[in-house]
């Protein structure tokens, strides 16, 4: 039976009067990275935040690890990487990690361990206001390392880095979902959507697509993910097919 | 709460002050070269008297409205960066928040006082009544009342410009009903019924009590104001920390 870390129903969020999310259902499993693509401004940091618990919701719900998302046992247990790296810029890499290590309780030996994993052993003592965009994010994707979360999520965790950076990032996502992670990962690049074992694609605050990538572009007959994309939207009949799931 | 986390956050925000070298140099200097002014001031007219009347309220004034500004700006920053957020998913208490800035900022005012107190009072003699040390503590509640109203009205600025505007909303009205310029109970009986609330009206009167009398009784019940106060504004701060946001 597969095992789902994250499980939402129904999920309305609403800010200022406009609908961002149109009642969205979807499943996050255990052991897998689920990719959430779509174009920027779709909702996606919106879903996101509603899974960590930061978001206020309408309506619905986002059930993480048999919890409701945000409640107290959760808050070691969900490890969260914003968009805009979420660190002091007047901290270096080390003096970071430490600090959220002590908050976390996780053990001192968790700050090597996850600075080598985003690869910045060479920047250990350096200050993060003078490291590079993406050398910052890598930082902020250390802290949600930091107490080895069973379930993370990802906010574009990719963007503006090294191809040679992306790849090896994407193989720690697959070895944490290996170690029994469920990781969500959001990317507005359709080309990282091959990298996912699933993947949910998004438009205009709903899920239009919920399946693997295979399965997708066999599904639409497209060549790649940004044609079944679009095969997808052009197939719609307006706003209320939209809902219609695969 | 949990003294593991506040202690963290101390120690992560005296860090970051250690490290911001012409903050530290400003917050230690300045002070004793406004009251040297005031003293050259005075007895450049030939009106001595008139520091001793003043450097007490000045001694008072300054640790509170310095760490009034550096809180209320450096927490907006944690609120703008997506620290706080982060802090507020993560297993932290906002009273270890709230009580991790108080500590660190109050530990700074310490030092600013203690050169503070020692220039006014063995360098420009200043004639202190009471024991010296009581200016000492003062001061640093009076600190800890500025930290602490920071932390609240920072929730209400959403750029740095507005958070400095704060400072002549809040601050300067209770430096003008403070009894500073006018005796308080000489004042129209509705500005005096004001002056009776606000709480530099009685860090001020507390350090004008030590500096003028031995008897220390009554700046003591000066000081629980304050410190009533200090809770007060604490806790008004940690309704406004939010870890659901729209």
């Amino acid at each position: 039976m597969m095992n789902n870390s994250v499980e939402v129903a129904g999920l309305v969020v609403e800010r200022g009067g406009t609908r961002i999310l149109h009642g969205l259902d979807f499943v996050v499993p255990q052991g897998e990275v689920t990719g959430l693509l779509g174009p920027s401004g779709c909702g996606k940091t919106t879903l996101m935040r509603s899974v960590v618990g930061v978001q206020q919701i309408a309506s619905g719900s986002v059930t993480v690890l048999s919890r409701p998302a945000g409640s107290r046992p959760l808050r070691d247990r969900v490890g969260y990487v914003t968009q805009a790296a979420s660190v002091y810029d007047d901290l270096t890499v080390t003096e970071n990690l430490t600090f959220f290590a002590r908050v976390l309780g996780a053990p001192a030996a968790r700050v090597e361990e996850c600075r080598s994993l985003v690869g910045l052993d060479d920047h250990r003592q350096q200050v993060v206001r003078r490291l590079s965009g993406g050398e910052r994010s890598r930082v902020s994707l250390a802290v949600a390392l930091l107490a080895n979360p069973p379930v993370l999520v990802l906010d574009e965790p990719t963007v503006g880095l090294d191809p040679v950076l992306r790849r090896d990032l994407w193989q720690t996502f697959h070895r944490l979902a290996a170690d029994g992670a469920a990781v969500l990962v959001s990317s507005h690049v359709m080309d990282e959507a091959s990298r996912c074992d699933r993947l949910l694609l998004m438009r205009e605050g709903r899920l239009i697509a919920d399946d693997t990538p295979d399965r997708l572009l066999v599904r639409t007959g497209a060549a790649d993910i940004e044609g079944a994309f679009l095969a997808i939207v052009a197939g719609d009949r307006g706003p209320a097919a939209a809902e219609v799931r695969p | 709460m949990n003294p593991r986390i506040t202690a963290a956050v101390a120690l992560r925000v005296l860090t970051q002050l250690r490290r911001d070298h012409r903050t530290l140099a400003m917050l230690v200097v300045l002070p004793c070269a406004l009251l040297a002014l005031l003293w050259w001031m005075f007895q450049g007219a030939g009106f001595g008297p008139g520091f001793e009347a003043l450097g007490p309220p000045l001694l008072a004034l300054i640790p509170f409205i310095v760490m009034f500004l550096v809180t209320s700006v450096t927490t907006l920053r944690e609120r703008t960066s997506g620290t706080l957020e982060r802090l507020l998913a993560m297993p932290m208490g906002k009273g270890d928040f709230l009580l991790g800035y108080a500590l660190a900022f109050g530990l700074m005012a310490a030092i600013q006082s203690v050169f503070a107190v020692a220039v006014s009072v063995w360098l420009l003699g200043m004639d202190v009544a009471g024991p010296v040390w009581a200016l000492l503590v003062v001061a640093v509640l009076d600190a800890v009342l500025g930290t602490a109203l920071g932390l609240f009205v920072s929730a209400f600025a959403q750029t740095e410009f507005q958070a400095v505007q704060f400072m002549p909303a809040l601050v300067i009205p209770q430096i003008l009903l403070c009894g500073l310029f006018i005796a308080r109970d000489a004042m129209p009986a509705v500005l005096h019924g004001i002056s009776n609330v606000l709480p530099l009206s009685y860090a001020v009167d507390a350090m004008q009590q030590v500096a003028s009398s031995v008897e220390t009784g009554p700046a003591w019940a000066d000081l629980a104001v304050v410190v009533a106060w200090i809770a007060v504004c604490l806790g008004l701060g940690a309704a406004t920390l939010r870890r659901r946001s729209a």
